[in-house]
C-alpha cells in the first residue's frame, strides 16, 4: 500500500497531476452548476419585478 | 428534412434535449473516470523506463486531446453559426471555450508535471507540443476577451466567429511551424511515441479519453441550457418555466 | 483640429467602376493622402521600433558575439510590436466620422477596401519599418551578406502582420481600448512568421541557403494576402451591423 502512494519516488508529480485534473474537472462543474442557478434565479427576479427592469436591461450572467 | 431541422434547432426543443442527456453524460462520465482512473493508477503495470510517472499520461494525454477537441466544436459551430444564421450554433461555441481553455491549462499542468521528473526542468521551450497548448490557450483567451470586450450579444457571436475561424487555421500552421522549429533545435524525444503500448496500459488510457469527452458533452449541455435561457429570456416558455420553479421546488423546472 | 484634414478628403464611392480593383486604387490613393497629412503618427511606430533596440543591448551585453546572436530575433520582435501600433487606428478614424458606414452602405465591395486599406497600411507602417530595420541591423553587427534576406523576409512578415492585424482591428471596430485586444489577437497568429523570418536571417548570416524558410514564410503571406481580406470585410460588416 505504502508502495502505491510513494509511486516510486514520483509521488508528488503522479498525485499532484491527477489531484490538479480532478479539481478542475470538479470546479468546471460546479461552475456549469452555479451559472444555471444564477441564470435562473436573475431571470425570475426580472419576471416577478417587471416594472424595475425591462428584460432587454438584465445583462448576461457571467460564469 | 428541413422541418425536422428546424425542430432540432428550436431553442426550446434543445433546452429539453439537454437537459435529458446531460445526467446520462455525466453519469457515465464520472463512472468511467473512476474506472479509467483506477486501471491507469492500479492495474497497469509499472514502464520500466519511466516508472511510476508514466502513469500522469492517464490525465495528461485526454486533456490534450480534449483541449483541441473543444476549439475543433468551437470552430465547426462558429461556421454553422455564420452561414446558416443559427444562433444556437452561436450559443454552443461560447460555451465550449471557457471549458476548452480549462482543459488547455490542464494539458500544460500535467505536462509540466511529467516534465519535471523526466526531462529535469518544468518548461521545455523546444518541445512543440507544449509550445502548442500554450499559444492554443493564449487563442482561447483572445476568444474570450474579445467577446466580453462587445457589449451586443449578437455582434460579439459573429465576431468572436470570424476570430475562431481564423483562428483554427491558424492553429494548424502554428503547430507545423513550431514543430518544423523544433527539429532545428533537436527536441527532446523522451516521450518515445513509437514504442507499443500493452493492453493493459492502453486501456485505461483510452477509457479516460472517452471519459473525458463525455464529461465534455455534459459540462457543454449544462452550459449551453444557461446560454439559451439567458438568449430566449423574453419568450414565453422561459417565462413559464422560470416562474414554475419559482413557485415550486427545483422539479418543476423538467416540465419544460 | 487632427479630424479635419482626414474628413474633408473623400472619394465618389457612386463613381461607375471602369477598371477591375479600380475603387482598391481609388481608395489606397485616399489612404496614402491622409497618411502624408498625418506624417507624426507614421513616424512613432518608427521611433518606438530604435527605441526597442536600443534597450536590448543595455539589458542583455554589448559584446558584439551577443548582438550578432540576438540581433535577427530583437529586430523581428520589436518591428512587430511596433507595426501593432498603428492597427488601432486603421478603421477607427473612419467609423469615428462615419465615413466607413456610409462606405457599407454604398454598396462597394468592401473586400476592394480591405485590400486598400491592408496594403496602404503596409506602406504606411511597414515598409518604413523594414528600411529602418536595415539600419538597426548594422548596429547589431549583422553581416552584409544577410541584409538582403533580412529585407525581404521582413517585408513578407510585416505584410502578413499588416493582413492580420486588418482582421483584428476589424473585429473591434469601436471597441473601447482597443489596441490591447488587437495585440493579444495578433501576437499568437505571428507564430510561423517570427520562426520563419528569423530563421532565414539566421542562415543568411552563417552564408547558407535560405531559399526553405523563405518559401514558408512566402506561403503564409500568399495565404494571408488571400484570405485575410474575406475576413476582414466580413468582420467589418459585423462589427458596423
Amino acid at each position: 500500500m505504502h508502495e502505491f502512494f510513494a509511486m516510486s519516488g514520483y509521488a508528488t508529480y503522479v498525485w499532484g497531476s491527477f489531484g490538479l485534473t480532478f479539481a478542475v474537472l470538479i470546479a468546471n462543474w460546479w461552475f456549469a452548476v452555479r451559472k444555471h442557478q444564477a441564470t435562473l434565479q436573475r431571470l425570475r427576479r426580472q419576471n416577478t419585478a417587471p416594472d424595475a427592469a425591462p428584460a432587454s436591461v438584465v445583462r448576461e450572467v457571467v460564469t | 428534412m428541413w422541418k425536422w431541422f428546424h425542430q432540432f434547432a428550436s431553442p426550446q426543443h434543445v433546452y429539453r434535449l439537454a437537459g435529458q442527456w446531460m445526467p446520462w453524460l455525466f453519469g457515465l462520465a464520472v463512472v468511467g473516470l473512476v474506472v479509467g482512473t483506477y486501471g491507469g493508477l492500479v492495474r497497469a503495470p509499472v514502464d520500466y523506463q519511466q516508472k511510476d510517472a508514466f502513469r500522469i499520461i492517464y490525465v495528461h494525454v485526454p486533456s490534450a486531446y480534449l483541449s483541441m477537441l473543444a476549439y475543433v466544436v468551437m470552430a465547426i459551430a462558429s461556421v454553422i453559426g455564420l452561414v446558416w444564421r443559427m444562433k444556437l450554433a452561436h450559443a454552443v461555441a461560447v460555451s465550449a471555450a471557457p471549458i476548452g481553455a480549462s482543459f488547455t491549462f490542464l494539458a500544460l499542468a500535467t505536462g509540466s508535471l511529467w516534465g519535471k521528473p523526466m526531462w529535469g526542468t518544468w518548461w521545455e521551450w523546444s518541445d512543440p507540443r507544449m509550445m502548442t497548448e500554450l499559444l492554443l490557450l493564449f487563442m482561447y483567451l483572445g476568444y474570450m476577451a474579445l467577446r466580453s470586450s462587445i457589449e451586443d450579444r449578437n455582434r460579439a457571436d459573429r465576431a468572436g466567429a470570424v476570430l475562431a475561424i481564423v483562428g483554427v487555421v491558424n492553429v494548424v500552421l502554428i503547430h507545423y511551424s513550431v514543430e518544423w522549429w523544433s527539429s532545428l533545435h533537436q527536441g527532446q524525444t523522451v516521450m518515445n511515441d513509437d514504442a507499443v503500448m500493452p493492453a493493459s496500459m492502453l486501456t485505461p488510457l483510452l477509457i479516460n479519453i472517452v471519459s473525458f469527452s463525455l464529461f465534455f458533452g455534459a459540462l457543454l449541455f449544462s452550459r449551453l441550457r444557461s446560454e439559451v435561457l439567458m438568449r430566449e429570456r423574453n419568450a414565453r416558455w422561459v417565462r413559464r418555466l422560470v416562474n414554475d420553479s419559482a413557485a415550486g421546488s427545483q422539479k418543476v423546472e423538467r416540465h419544460a | 483640429m487632427p479630424g479635419n484634414a482626414h474628413t474633408r478628403e473623400t472619394i465618389d464611392i457612386h463613381a461607375p467602376q471602369l477598371r477591375p480593383f479600380g475603387s482598391t486604387v481609388a481608395m489606397l490613393r485616399r489612404e496614402m493622402k491622409i497618411a502624408l497629412r498625418r506624417l507624426a503618427d507614421a513616424i512613432n511606430p518608427l521611433f518606438f521600433f530604435a527605441v526597442v533596440a536600443t534597450l536590448f543591448p543595455l539589458a542583455i551585453s554589448p559584446d558584439k558575439a551577443v548582438l550578432q546572436l540576438i540581433g535577427p530575433g530583437v529586430i523581428w520582435v520589436a518591428a512587430l510590436l511596433a507595426a501593432l501600433l498603428p492597427l488601432n487606428a486603421l478603421f477607427g478614424q473612419d467609423y469615428e466620422d462615419g465615413t466607413l458606414e456610409h462606405y457599407v452602405l454604398s454598396g462597394q465591395s468592401l473586400v476592394a477596401l480591405c485590400i486598400a486599406k491592408t496594403v496602404g497600411l503596409w506602406l504606411v507602417a511597414g515598409l518604413p519599418l523594414v528600411l529602418v530595420s536595415a539600419a538597426i541591423s548594422q548596429t547589431y553587427a549583422l553581416p552584409a551578406q544577410a541584409l538582403p534576406a533580412l529585407l525581404l523576409a521582413l517585408s513578407l512578415g510585416s505584410y502578413t502582420l499588416c493582413a492580420l492585424g486588418s482582421v483584428a482591428a476589424a473585429l473591434t471596430v469601436g471597441v473601447q481600448r482597443a489596441s490591447a485586444l488587437i495585440a493579444l489577437l495578433v501576437l499568437p497568429m505571428m507564430v510561423p512568421v517570427i520562426i520563419f523570418g528569423t530563421r532565414a536571417v539566421l542562415l543568411a548570416a552563417r552564408s547558407e541557403p535560405v531559399a526553405g524558410p523563405l518559401y514558408l514564410l512566402s506561403a503564409t503571406a500568399v495565404l494571408a494576402v488571400i484570405l485575410t481580406p474575406l475576413a476582414t470585410a466580413m468582420a467589418l460588416r459585423i462589427s458596423l451591423e
